[in-house]
């Protein structure tokens, strides 16, 4: 056994609220980030709605240094910068100073592409012949691991400073990457999230596979409908999560509060084989992937009382759920509560873990399991093999024990997580 | 634009690109970009991009090798506007 880890910071900027307080509240009141986007609208898009997080002008300019915001161009990077550095605050961390950086901290956030419309001006500089007027931090706002680089500077870290990047499951495999570095001793703090860009250069890709919904135009507030039998495709999005892993004898050395403890986790992939493919998982690999978290967790199958699943609002959400079901032989009543957060704000791609992951988590402080929005028709599949009232459609008093958390992504990849309300 | 205007502006323009330790005040004709100024070398040539912007000259690989202090962009500005 390896070393306990907490949580001790959170950070979010979300589409339905930026900084913890607003996106507490919206996830409690079931306040939609999803709205009507003109531009995807202008470029002809299917699925004319996105949600994307509201970032005032003057609440970038706190984050950064004027320098810093000259040709800032990269909306993944000031979300992730906007979260990540919440996160360290609320934790009660300090910046290292300038002559050193602190040793024991890291960084790992994620990402599944960056600076998409920095790349577009660049490109569009190269096909002029004018490649000297880039300037000198194309690269940095470019490269997938610009968002560590920016938060390590920021912060000072002097440990592991790295992205991950695994699609939709970036942000809790992130999150579990920092857990075992953790466990393992190698460092005693780590700031782990995720960020995705903003704009249709990232969510066109996924308009012309035909897999969002293209039917709400007019009412972006009801488009995303996970666990639903109207699920009509998921809501892309944006924005960051961010979360401080730490040590539970550093936590309680320095008196930091303590949101929930990291049980442990897992991660694998399905292979492609079977019914797994590019965009599709294969189910024996989500089952082993739930199982093995729970045994690494050091917990039962029974123990688990909360779930928050990926179910993005695609018809793949029974098959989810069938997953978790056989996964942790339960069903009916004897299920745990599940939730989908997307019905709120979308599906955020590389961030839907991290952000989600800081959700679940406010549940443990809330003492409340959030609902799910636009769930008043649970896909009859779902409602065979759990009991509704584990559906909860509105946010229930509940004092969580033990949550689990999955992301799936793209490539058959998979990531769970266990968390549990801490207590020594 | 007289010298006095453009040694103004040029101030202005290396302003941003100082670290937190280095007043504007300090900025001299004399001064060096990376040594006394300590300005990021990565930056050097985003004040080049900024010098071409504000005086609508453009400057060359060479230009940009030879321009160390202030007094040296002071000089590559004039030739260049007097070329013009």
């Amino acid at each position: 056994m390896g070393k306990r880890v907490v949580i001790t910071g959170l950070g979010v900027c979300a589409p339905n609220g930026v900084g913890l307080t607003d996106f507490t509240i919206a996830m409690q009141q079931g306040k939609s980030g999803i709205r009507f986007q003109p531009q995807l609208a202008a470029l002809k898009f299917g699925c004319q709605i996105a949600a994307e997080p509201l970032v005032k002008d003057g609440l970038v300019s706190t984050y950064f240094t004027p320098l810093q915001l000259r040709g800032l161009n990269a909306s993944g990077i000031v979300y992730g910068v906007i979260a990540g550095t919440d996160a360290w605050k609320d934790a009660g961390l300090p910046i290292a100073p300038n002559d050193t950086p602190d040793w024991n901290a890291g960084i790992i956030f994620g990402t599944g592409i960056l600076g998409v419309d920095k790349f577009r001006e660049s490109i569009h500089l190269v096909d002029d012949q004018n490649v000297r007027r880039l300037g000198s931090t194309t690269v940095l706002q470019t490269m997938a691991s610009g968002i560590s680089a920016y938060l390590g500077g920021i912060l000072g870290c002097g440990n592991q400073v790295t992205t991950n990047s695994s699609a939709c499951a970036t942000g809790t495999e992130g999150l579990l990457m920092a857990y075992e570095r953790i466990a393992s001793g190698k460092a005693k703090t780590m700031l782990t999230g995720s960020c995705s860009d903003s704009g249709p250069y990232v969510w066109g890709g996924f308009d012309a596979m035909r897999i969002l919904p293209r039917g709400y135009n007019n009412n972006p507030t009801k488009a995303s409908r996970p666990l639903s039998e109207s699920a009509a495709g998921f809501v892309p999005g944006s924005g960051a999560g961010a979360l401080v892993l730490e040590s539970l004898e550093s936590a309680l050395a320095r008196g930091a509060k303590i949101y929930a403890e990291v049980l442990g986790g897992s991660v694998n992939s399905g292979g492609q084989r079977r019914e797994g493919s590019m965009t599709a998982p294969n189910n024996e690999a989500v089952q082993r992937c739930i199982k093995k978290a729970i045994q690494n967790a050091g917990i039962h199958k029974k123990d688990v009382d909360v779930i928050n699943g990926h179910l993005t609002a695609t018809t793949k959400d029974a098959t989810e759920i069938a997953n978790w079901s056989t996964a942790l032989e339960r069903s009916g009543a004897d299920f745990p509560f599940v939730n989908s957060f997307k019905s709120l704000f979308g599906h955020c791609l590389a961030a839907a873990g991290s952000i989600e992951c800081v959700a679940s988590i406010l549940q443990f402080n809330t003492e409340q399991v959030f609902g799910n929005t636009n769930c008043e028709d649970l896909h009859p599949k779902i409602g065979e093999i759990i009991s509704e009232v584990k559906v909860p459609r509105k946010t229930i008093d509940y004092k969580p024990n033990i949550l689990a958390k999955a992301s799936f992504g793209f490539g058959d990849v998979n990531a769970c997580v266990i968390f549990k309300k801490y207590s020594d | 634009m007289i010298k006095e205007e453009r040694y103004t502006s040029l101030k202005e323009i290396v302003k941003i690109y100082l670290p937190d330790d280095v007043a504007v005040d300090e900025i001299h004709e004399e001064s060096h970009f990376i040594n006394e100024l300590n300005i990021n070398s990565a930056n050097l040539v985003d004040i080049v991009l900024d010098v071409e912007d504000a005086f609508d000259i453009r400057l060359e690989n060479e230009d940009m090798d030879q321009m160390q202090t202030v007094k040296d962009a002071l000089a590559i500005i004039d030739k260049k506007l007097t070329a013009k």
